[in-house]
């Protein structure tokens, strides 16, 4: 089993808010990232992918087609975006980095077909990331 | 969903590597330079892992601000521009890494309950890194 890492970036804009939250609780909760007028970050992401070595390739996965999975289902949906208003997940659902993760976890699941999904980790700022490994 | 949270925190101190049961000679051959009787210093960088089910409400494993206070009130205060020889966590041990990495470890798991610690990671120069996850 041979684990392979892509890394990429995306910069968008979020806030986070609840709205069964009074205001009050809202900012007690989330502080400035509460500002309905949004604020962004510049994201980087680490896909991990697991698999044993195709014996012919010495591929544990094809990278082009990973980059293409990742430029289709992550890439074109969030990079230069309103998370709260233009990506369906967070219509309803608060923007942090820990649902980011899982979202994008859930894009790429079901589209990778050789290699196996291992870990998502998302870096909202180089001092703060979240990992998710498909954990119910 | 249960998600791992990854805060980094930065923090200077100085420190000296001896070992007062073993002989003088015997300390610069175990630690060399770092046997320095003047001590010598490093910026630390801090990874805190915590883990737990993503909340509902919030969207968040636990507080940021909670884990940002929680780590300043137990490891900054206590050992940013410090000496930590003179620290009361190294009175019966030698400051090396390893023991800062398990002294911190245990600080914020009896200070911390808003999330499970999972780990600990604490790099004492860009070459040299340490990690403990409790026993």
């Amino acid at each position: 089993m041979v684990y392979l890492t892509r890394k990429c970036e995306f910069s968008a804009s979020h806030y986070y808010h609840n709205p069964e939250f009074t205001e009050e609780e809202n900012q007690r909760a989330f502080g400035k990232c509460a500002n309905l007028n949004g604020h962004g970050h510049n994201y980087t992401l680490e896909v991990t992918v697991k698999g044993d070595v195709d014996s012919r390739t010495g591929f544990v996965v094809d990278l082009k087609d990973l980059k293409e999975i990742l430029n289709r289902e992550v890439l074109e949906a969030l990079d230069h975006r309103h998370l709260n208003k233009e990506v369906p997940e967070f219509l309803r659902q608060i923007p942090t980095t820990e649902n980011l993760a899982i979202a994008i976890w859930n894009r790429l699941q079901s589209k990778l077909k050789v290699a196996k999904l291992h870990r998502v980790r998302v870096y909202e700022m180089p001092n703060l990331f979240v990992d998710f490994y498909g954990e119910a | 969903m249960k998600a791992h949270l990854t805060r980094r925190y930065i923090f200077s101190a100085s420190h000296r590597l001896h070992c007062d049961d073993l002989s003088e000679e015997q300390n610069r051959e175990v630690y060399g330079k770092c046997n320095n009787p003047h001590g010598h210093g490093h910026n630390y960088a801090l990874e805190v892992t915590v883990s737990g089910q993503v909340n509902g409400k919030t969207g968040m494993v636990c507080g940021l601000a909670e884990l940002d206070e929680t780590v300043r009130r137990g490891i900054l205060d206590r050992f940013d521009h410090a000496n930590l020889n003179l620290c009361a966590e190294f009175k019966a041990a030698v400051p090396t890494t390893e023991n800062l990495s398990e002294a911190i470890f245990h600080i914020l798991k009896q200070n911390f309950k808003a999330a499970h610690l999972e780990k600990v990671r604490l790099e004492e120069t860009a070459m040299n890194s340490f990690e403990y996850c409790g026993n």
